[in-house]
């Protein structure tokens, strides 16, 4: 029989793993970008890969400390924002999407490439650098947690960081939406034109908007390795179509909505895998193998996540009334 | 497109503004903006073709043509919005040329658009706060201290609800602009762009769709505008209200400047009619020729 109880409590573990809060952060910088200042950015993939091998090359290849290996990622997505933005955020706002998209892309060829496999780690990526984050742990060795949280220090120690960077950042994020600052920036969205006819330099918003969404990236793409390896695989332009579909999901100009949307997308993703597997084992699709179970839930979870935007098109957190106006 | 509405008092108008004949290009004794030779090519229609302008200080003119003139291309090139094939243009003493369009609104020139630019999903107070110039609270570092810009903030959302009372939308400040007219849309536009203190304020077709008990008290705020030192320069196809508070008239057609002078004189100028009805106003006129005809037809009778 089908083990229910196994099935929501995996489902439940991801309410706070790690990889939630990495997509989460991620979202929230795609809601910077897209919700508030409507810039597509369909690279955010790449942004994540910039932080995750930013740290991992920081740590191996030139023994870094933590701190440092952070900076280093923060350092490369800026550059990465800055070459995207200056030849695009003149133009209209499809260039960016077309720029980014293929930027990423090739970022992510550039890691898999075997001429910088010393490096690079090439099509296997990269692993052991964990050691100097676990090292700042100061959880005493030992199992911790009640009912499905069950984790040993170092995973306790990784979420912990992990959801303090998203509510710090979410924090953030509200402060200065709520600011002049973020007035610019929704203005830019609604009428760029109006908001330069103003005296408000528009390109230089948005380069920061671009820049500041990227970060959240590239921390994303940080706390996204440490429970797991370097892959380049992972890095591809599905990523940033979860990432989107998470934003929507939780309502594209909101801070709750990433972080609550990532949730659902996990604890759904979870729960149906948990469950088909499971229900084939069982043999109750017997016209179904374990490998096509494996990609049922991806239709799935699209289905509910169609579902959600048919009938709260505004996302979980977006205000209804923002669709009563069609541009 | 006449508003009815007689005026309550006869606005003082500002005379003894050029030097000279009031020709095409003629100089004013105090200009705050002069073009040279600014021409404009969409392919091959020469769109804007101005050899030389000059708008006069402290007053209100007005821009008139019939459509496809030229007078919102000028504008757009006037305020940076679209780059020039040739000329230069200064606005109080300094070149504008290649200045990009958020420093031109800096210096002190603040533009409306004929299609209305509001910010639909901010509130109509957003959307006039968003005008005031010098934010400090608009530095992304800063922004997130919330106690270094609090007191600016309250003093432009005063200054936001003073100027939206004038307007008569104070009752919808905490509306989305989406949520209003077309004519409430051209209100808050100019509204918006009062925030920032211009010393030009350009508006392009400021009363089209805007009702005409509210166009007079519009009509008296534009007034207002200058007895307070701004000059205004105004594109207007209500004639009208051209006649009732434009200091100076400058027409153009074509791209070309046809005809400047005080509202009174200027209608009279042949080059005027020409530029309305067209070379051909003896042959055949074409359905869309007759809303032309109408206009310069009332400004004749106005005038006698
Ligand atoms: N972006 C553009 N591309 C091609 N042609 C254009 C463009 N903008 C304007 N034009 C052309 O330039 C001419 C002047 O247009 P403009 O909008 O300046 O007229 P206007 O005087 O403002 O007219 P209206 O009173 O109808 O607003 C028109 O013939 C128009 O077709
Ligand atoms: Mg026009």
């Amino acid at each position: 029989m089908i083990d229910w109880i196994q099935i929501f409590s995996n489902a439940a573990q991801e309410l706070i793993s790690p990889t939630t809060a990495a997509y989460a952060l991620a979202a929230l910088g795609l809601a910077i970008h897209f919700g508030y200042t409507g810039l597509l950015n369909f690279g955010q993939a790449g942004f994540m890969a910039l932080g995750a091998y930013g740290y991992a090359i920081s740590v191996l290849s030139f023994n870094l400390p933590v701190w440092a290996a952070v900076l280093v990622g923060i350092g490369a997505s800026v550059v990465f924002a800055l070459i995207l933005g200056i030849p695009t955020l003149r133009l209209r706002a499809d260039y960016l999407a077309i720029v980014t998209i293929a930027a990423a892309e090739i970022l992510r060829l550039v890691f898999t490439t075997n001429t910088f496999e010393a490096i690079t780690g090439s099509a296997q990526g990269l692993n052991g650098y964990k050691g100097s984050f676990a090292a700042l742990n100061p959880i005493p060795k030992g199992t911790y947690g009640f009912g499905p949280f069950q984790y040993n220090e170092y995973d306790w120690w990784l979420r912990i960081v992990g959801w303090t960077v998203v509510v710090l950042l979410a924090l953030l994020t509200w402060l200065i939406m709520r600011s002049p600052w973020g007035r610019v920036i929704k203005g830019i969205r609604e009428d760029e034109d109006a908001v330069r006819a103003l005296g408000k330099n528009v390109y230089s918003y948005k380069m920061q908007s671009l820049i500041l969404g990227g970060v959240y990236g590239t921390l994303a793409g940080m706390i996204f390795i440490l429970p797991r390896a370097v892959v380049p695989a992972n890095y591809q332009t599905s990523l940033t179509f979860f990432v989107y579909a998470i934003l929507l999901l939780g309502g594209a100009a909101t801070i709750l909505g990433p972080i609550i949307g990532s949730m659902i997308f996990w604890v759904l993703l979870s729960f149906f895998s948990g469950f088909i597997s499971r229900a084939v084992e069982a043999g109750w699709l017997p016209f179904m193998t374990q490998v096509q179970a494996g990609q049922l839930r991806f239709i799935l979870v699209g289905i509910a996540i169609m579902l959600i935007v048919i009938f709260r098109p505004q996302g979980i957190f977006g205000n209804k009334k923002e669709l009563a106006f069609v541009k | 497109m006449s508003s009815d509405v007689t005026p309550t008092s006869k606005p003082v108008k500002t005379t003894g503004l050029h030097i000279g004949e009031a020709e095409p290009g003629c100089r004013k004794v105090d200009p705050i903006l002069i073009a040279d030779g600014v021409t404009r090519t969409f392919g091959g229609l020469k769109a804007v073709d101005v050899d030389h302008v000059e708008i006069p200080r402290g007053a209100i003119t007005a821009l008139i043509g019939p459509n496809g003139a030229g007078k919102t291309t000028f504008f757009n090139l006037l305020t940076g919005f679209d780059k020039p094939d040739t000329g230069k243009w200064e606005f109080e003493g300094r070149s504008l040329a290649h200045v990009p369009a958020y420093r031109v609104a800096r210096m002190g020139l603040i533009r409306t658009f004929q299609l209305t630019k509001a910010l639909g999903l901010l509130s109509v107070l957003d959307n006039m706060k968003l005008g005031a110039k010098g934010q400090s609270g608009e530095n992304l570092f800063r922004a997130v201290f919330p106690f270094i810009w609090r007191k600016q903030e309250e003093e432009i959302e005063a200054k936001a609800v003073e100027l939206l009372t004038r307007f008569k939308l104070d009752a919808k400040q905490t509306d989305y602009a989406a949520s209003l007219s077309g004519g409430q849309r051209k209100l808050l536009e100019m509204a918006r762009a009062l925030m920032s203190d211009p010393t030009l304020v350009m508006l392009d077709e400021p009363m089209a769709g805007v009702n005409p008990a509210l166009t007079q008290s519009l009509l008296d705020h534009i007034l207002d505008l200058k007895s307070q030192g701004m000059t205004v320069l105004f594109v207007e196809h209500d004639m009208h209200m051209v006649r009732h508070i434009a200091d100076w008239v400058v027409v153009m057609a074509e791209g070309r400047i046809v005809a400047e002078g005080d509202p009174h004189t200027v209608m009279e100028n042949p080059a005027v009619i020409d530029a309305y009805l067209g070379a051909h106003h003896d042959t055949d006129l074409g359905a869309t020729e007759t809303e032309n005809v109408e206009a310069i037809k009332e400004l004749i009778d106005d005038e006698q």
